[in-house]
């Protein structure tokens, strides 16, 4: 499929000389989900917002549906619809009044059977004559991501869509990015919850720092947290793994008083029955066993740390 | 250009005017009405005419400035400050139009609604006065042109407010004294000739003459330079707008 969405050496230095964006670069296939992970302060919501044209690039390019979103602003910016991240909405104005005026605004021509759609979609529809103080705050964010998907666009910005939102709206939403998904259009969110781009996205991309340090499919990384670890205490020291144990792929851990056996806990056949007969042949006595696992959030923590290691949690074998 | 943009945001921004129907049109036409019964009848009946006009007359063009010159302001300013307050400007800024669009919608709301209470405020008048327009087309003219340019200056303002006392401000700090002292209520040939000379630097003074003028026939200052000071001075507003959106001054960090 061909991105929809290219991104390219897009740098962002702010006026007080903050740098905010160092370069990234990024292709999104049209029809994909894909969510960017990072911490506070990573960039993420400057990167939506320089590819939506509230903020400015300091240098590179970003192509929207092949558009130049500067040279070409009009098609580009008639392709994205965007859900901020705070609940930006004018107190007195009314759910239905307020979703119209986004679709006018893009220039599209009224459509009130569309807005109901819209609106009934996202369980607004009753709610339409009530002003939008008179909200509850989830209904707020609803009101935001209806009015962002008033003038059909093919993409769509959620920035942290459910942050500080409870469970069942949360469920909520990942239904609705679901739904908008299989209608065909592409979606770009943001979120601190690891949990969530387990749950929705196709792709995830790590970003800190203004870098994008990883994108990848979520299956690769759903493998990586399939990972665990099994580490073998022994009774007594050994200062190299014994060669029997060499198939196994093994690491001498704890001044050798310890041995890593790193697997997929998904597979069908773990190896640890083998290696274990293969330890106890080779004459080593076990003191203890030990499993643990490698989570996304393993993963993750350790690119966003950025330490020597990053590269190593990222390939699961250290925790 | 995306008409249906700027009609969109005009309409949301009239669709304002009639929400706070009490705050944007009662009290300035309350407030005008006072003028008439304090200046106009009380210390009016007692000030022999001026220039050949009925001194309650002489006011009215003047009031009507003052007027018009606040509200396009206050409105124009509060309307795109409104949704920087908010942040709901990401909106505007995302949407697929260009600054002429965005201006067109909100200045030519704010422009509309001064208007429409400057229009009150003669008819208002018309009850304690009697009014005659000797030019009908120059004072249409007068009266659009500043509801256009000051409305631009309002949206200068709101871009540029930090704060909501920062928005009250300019309209506070200039542009009242420089009606009050643009002779709105004297004529500036009642002044000694240091002060009519100094006044002249003071941009109101052309457009309180050029609107009289239509009014009465008379003028302070010649009726062209007036029609070229509220010229220029909208084109400069322009200009400033122009130089916001492009550089992205106070909007587009």
């Amino acid at each position: 499929m061909a991105a929809i969405l290219s991104i390219r050496d897009l740098r962002k230095v702010y006026s007080g000389g903050f740098t905010a964006l160092k370069g990234v670069s990024l292709d999104i296939e049209e029809g994909e989900i894909l969510a960017l992970l990072g911490p506070n302060g990573a960039g993420k919501t400057t990167l939506i917002s320089t590819v939506c044209g509230i903020t400015t690039a300091t240098s590179g390019s970003v192509a929207v549906g092949g558009f130049d979103n500067v040279s070409h602003f009009r098609n580009a910016r008639a392709l994205i619809g965007l859900v901020p991240q705070e609940i930006t909405l004018e107190p007195f104005t009314k759910v239905l009044d307020t979703v119209t005026f986004s679709r006018g605004l893009f220039g599209k021509p009224a459509d009130p059977a569309l807005v109901e759609e819209v609106l009934r979609k996202l369980s607004l529809w009753e709610k339409r004559d009530s002003r939008i103080m008179d909200l509850s705050g989830g209904m707020k964010r609803r009101v935001l991501i209806a009015k962002a998907l008033a003038h059909e666009p093919r993409i769509l910005f959620l920035d942290e869509p459910t942050a500080g939102v409870d469970v069942e709206l949360r469920k909520d939403m990942w239904e609705i990015v679901r739904e908008l998904k299989a209608g065909g259009v592409t979606i770009i969110l943001t979120t601190h919850y690891i949990e969530e781009a387990e749950a929705i996205a196709d792709r995830v991309g790590v970003i800190t720092g203004g870098e994008l340090l990883l994108v990848e499919e979520k299956e690769q990384l759903m493998a990586r947290m399939g990972q665990k670890q099994l580490e073998v205490q022994l009774t007594a020291p050994v200062g190299v793994i014994p060669a029997s144990l060499s198939q196994h792929n093994l690491q001498l851990v704890n001044g050798g008083g310890a041995l890593l056996y790193t697997y997929d806990a998904r597979a069908e056949r773990t190896g640890i029955t083998t290696l274990l007969n293969d330890v106890a042949q080779a004459g080593l006595v076990l003191a203890d066993v030990q499993t643990r696992e490698s989570s996304l959030e393993d993963i993750f923590v350790g690119l966003v740390s950025g330490g020597p290691a990053s590269k190593g949690a990222a390939a699961g074998d250290a925790a | 250009m995306n008409w249906t943009a700027v009609a969109t945001i005009y309409k949301a921004e009239m669709a304002r005017f009639w929400r706070t129907f009490l705050q944007s049109f009662i009290s300035p036409v309350l407030s005008t009405s006072l003028y008439f019964v304090v200046f106009g009848s009380a210390i009016g009946s007692r000030i022999q005419e001026v220039d050949g006009v009925e001194y309650g007359a002489f006011i009215v063009p003047g009031l009507v400035m003052l007027s018009v010159i606040t509200q396009s302001i206050s409105n124009a300013s509060f309307g795109i400050y409104f949704p920087k307050f908010i942040g709901n400007i990401y909106e505007i800024l995302s949407a697929p139009i260009n600054f002429l669009e965005v201006v067109a919608g909100f200045v030519g709301a704010a422009a509309t609604k001064s208007l429409f209470i400057g229009t009150v405020i003669l008819c208002t008048a018309s009850l304690f006065v009697d009014l005659s327009v000797q030019h009908p087309l120059a004072m249409v003219a007068f009266l659009v042109l500043t509801c256009l340019s000051f409305s631009l200056m309002g949206f200068i303002i709101g871009i540029w407010a930090g704060n909501f006392e920062q928005l009250q401000l300019v309209p506070l700090l200039v542009v009242t004294p420089l009606v009050f002292l643009g002779g709105s209520f004297y004529s500036i040939s009642m002044l000694p000739p240091v002060w009519q000379a100094i006044t002249l630097f003071n941009p109101v003074v052309y457009l309180v003459s050029g609107f009289r003028w239509a009014f009465f026939g008379q003028a302070d200052v010649p009726v062209l330079l007036s029609l070229c000071a509220i010229g220029g001075f909208t084109l400069a507003c322009m200009g400033v707008i122009w130089w916001i959106f492009k550089t992205g001054w106070r909007i587009r960090a």
